[in-house]
């Protein structure tokens, strides 16, 4: 006993606070996520899988029937498409997000963390920054598959990067709202079907599969202000893969999508953010 | 000055159910509490309530001293608490859980792993440290969520049913573990469906009903209400029952009550060993041969019920290997509480073992009323 309390005492609880606890217990909780994913691989195989069904399905069964800009060239459609699937994939990634943290407020771990003196944020923090390391995982894997297929970018390194950067950032704002979902509902199965129902009118009311332009002018205006449809836009854009004889559509986010995805990314996050941490600390598991 | 716990008027409804209506407390630094009371009496309620895991309706708490309302997160600092359910990843291994959780009560990572490699040792999980907590046992995991709990070593602990689940090794050894945190100074609040274990580790005991605190005191004052000691005699010969009866009312300080069926006699004494010896020798004179004699004080099951009107209802009953005749014969039963309780008495593990209490001896005394 005698050494067990004497580390204890040294260890003691020593005053907390600020942004670096923050940070620090954020990173504690998303080693702890990473370690899950890492012991149940299953999740992340499936999430790759998925896009990369969709990537095969679309380029080889609507491939030649899709008409965008003014060419119905396969490739053409290919390179357009590519975008779209990335980002459908970051957004898709949500329902994890929400579906573990509603497992946890299930196992009664969230009443664990919500009697330590760590940062408020941190459990959902943690859980947003390893589904980001997944999500990114997945793009890699699915970018890879897409340049196999034939998927081609015609700018520089750099602005290709950039591209994935906004996606990625789509992807961790969307995830906060995963988070709010998973501590709103009960049961983990809730929040898995609850944070994915959204994401179809949203990802399919947009330009990611179809150009936008040909969309009846109801749903066309829907799309063009569409966070979704921005980021995939810019993605185009980075990635020079705007297929010839493109009319960009006169909507603001259309025309400065780069610029407009941002805005889009953060206002989300932000607004998100501060609703599930608010939620998370009134939640009664 | 409050106690290291202090609750005055805590109130929390779900809806219509009023698990809280009006609780107080007020535990001492360095003593134990333990918190008894039949399912859905309110004892978790109470618990999350003090340990800011619920905000409640009204009232107003302390815990070392800080205000549960208004500094949360100080108190979060001072705490560990083990609630009902493990809360452990199972995903995780044992050692990766502790470490996590020391590093969330912001020890460096370095400590964190240092002190959960003497946790793992100290509640015999070492061989498993290294397995994902799925692969437990319910009180393996069990003992994790404690562990977890004493990472910091903290002031204050609460403890929601710890040793429902663990055998009676196990539960010895966590009751050697709270005495020695108590011997340090921690105050614990402690609730309990095993009598027993509160009657040995708390100085004082809540009996909560209701939502409601129905009594409190210290084991030997809640015996005390419920009556003195008495003689119980289990004869041979169902046709000798009449013949005993009569030399038992000659002791007896009340009536003989007589159960056929069993055999049993019983009779309210006062006199303790001295006339229990005296009982025997002129039992054995008349010729009355006897299965079982004993003299027996109230215990708390007997507290219990009598106050609650209905037994403790056990989540464990796997373990009710002793029978009502052992625990009776015993002799001394009942001044056990006179050992000042967490001040390290200490029985030998074996006739401790042999005590756990059990679902089937309740029952018994049940029917014989
Ligand atoms: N989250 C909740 N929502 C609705 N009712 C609840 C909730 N938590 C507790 N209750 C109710 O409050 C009452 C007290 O529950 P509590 O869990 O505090 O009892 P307990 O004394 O811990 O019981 P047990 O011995 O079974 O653990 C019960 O009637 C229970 O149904
Ligand atoms: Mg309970």
């Amino acid at each position: 006993m005698s050494t067990a309390t004497d580390t204890a005492l040294k260890a003691g609880p020593r005053p907390a606070g600020g942004i670096r606890q923050s940070v620090r217990d954020s990173l504690v909780v998303a080693k702890r996520n990473l370690i899950r994913m890492i012991r149940i691989p299953e999740v992340v195989l499936f999430g790759l899988i998925q896009p990369v069904m969709f990537v095969i399905l679309f380029t080889y069964v609507f491939g030649g029937s899709i008409q965008v800009g003014g060419s119905i060239s396969s490739q053409d459609y290919r390179n357009f498409l590519m975008a779209g699937i990335f980002a459908q994939t970051v957004t898709f990634a949500t329902a994890g997000a929400g579906a573990g943290i509603a497992d946890d407020m299930h196992k009664g771990l969230i009443d664990r963390f919500r009697s330590l003196p760590m940062a408020r944020g941190a459990v959902l923090t943690g859980r947003t920054i390893a589904d980001l390391a997944q999500t990114a995982l997945t793009l890699i894997v699915l970018a890879g598959v897409a340049l196999l297929l034939g998927w081609r970018t015609h700018e520089n390194f750099g602005k290709i990067l950039a591209g994935f950067g906004l996606l990625l950032l789509l992807g961790y704002a969307f995830s906060w709202i995963g988070a709010l979902i998973g501590l709103s509902v009960r049961t983990p199965e809730a929040a898995t079907s609850g944070g994915l129902i959204w994401l179809f009118p949203l990802t399919f009311i947009s330009n990611a599969f179809v150009d936008s332009n040909k969309l009846p002018t109801f749903f066309r205006h829907i799309a063009e202000w569409n966070p979704f449809s921005t980021t995939v836009q810019a993605c185009r854009e980075l990635f020079g893969n705007l297929p010839p004889g493109f009319q960009t559509p006169d909507a603001w986010p259309m025309r400065h999508p780069v610029l407009a995805s941002v805005i889009w990314s953060v206002v989300i996050l932000l607004i998100f953010r501060t609703l599930a941490v608010r939620k998370y600390r009134s939640a009664a598991a | 000055m409050p106690g290291a716990i202090y609750a005055e008027g805590l109130v929390k409804t779900f809806g219509d159910v009023r698990a809280l209506d009006g609780v107080d407390l007020d535990v001492p630094e360095g003593t134990v509490l333990g918190l008894l009371g039949p399912n859905g009496a309110g004892k978790t309620t109470a618990v999350r309530c003090l340990t800011t895991l619920l905000t409640p309706d009204s009232g107003r708490a302390t815990v070392a001293g800080i205000d549960v309302l208004k500094h949360p997160n100080e108190v979060r600092r001072s705490i560990g608490l083990s609630g009902q359910f493990a809360a452990v990843d199972e995903y995780l291994t044992g050692r990766e859980n502790l470490q996590m959780v020391g590093q969330l009560y912001q020890m460096k990572a370095k400590e964190a792993k240092a002190r959960a490699g003497e946790l793992l040792d100290r509640f015999h999980l070492a061989d498993a440290a290294d397995r994902p907590s799925k692969t437990y046992s319910g009180g393996m995991r069990r003992r994790l969520d404690l562990a977890a709990a004493l990472v910091v070593s903290p002031p204050v602990m609460f403890m929601d049913e710890p040793t429902t689940g663990l055998d009676p090794r196990n539960r010895q050894g966590l009751w050697e573990v709270i005495q020695e945190l108590v011997a340090g100074g921690t105050t614990l609040l402690l609730t309990t469906q095993y009598l027993e274990e509160a009657d040995h580790l708390a100085h004082d005991i809540c009996v909560v009903d209701h939502g409601r605190v129905i009594a409190r005191g210290t084991s030997d004052q809640l015996k005390a209400r419920t009556g003195g000691e008495r003689v119980e005699v289990v004869v041979h010969d169902r046709e000798r029952i009449a013949t005993a009866s009569e030399v038992l009312r000659g002791f007896g300080k009340g009536e003989v009550a007589v159960a056929e069926h069993t055999r049993k006699l019983t009779v309210p004494v006062t006199g303790g060993a001295k006339l229990l010896a005296e009982v025997i020798r002129e039992l054995d004179a008349r010729g009355i041969e006897i299965d079982d004699i004993g003299l027996r004080r109230p215990t708390l099951d007997d507290v219990f019920i009598s106050l609650t009107g209905h037994a403790a209802e056990l989540a464990d009953e796997g373990n009710g290997a002793d029978t009502e005749a052992d625990t009776e014969l015993r002799p001394g039963h009942g001044a056990r509480s006179q050992h000042s309780p967490a001040a390290g008495s200490r029985r030998s593990p074996g006739a401790e073992s042999q005590r756990s209490p059990g679902a089937e001896p309740q029952r018994k005394k049940e029917a014989d009323k």
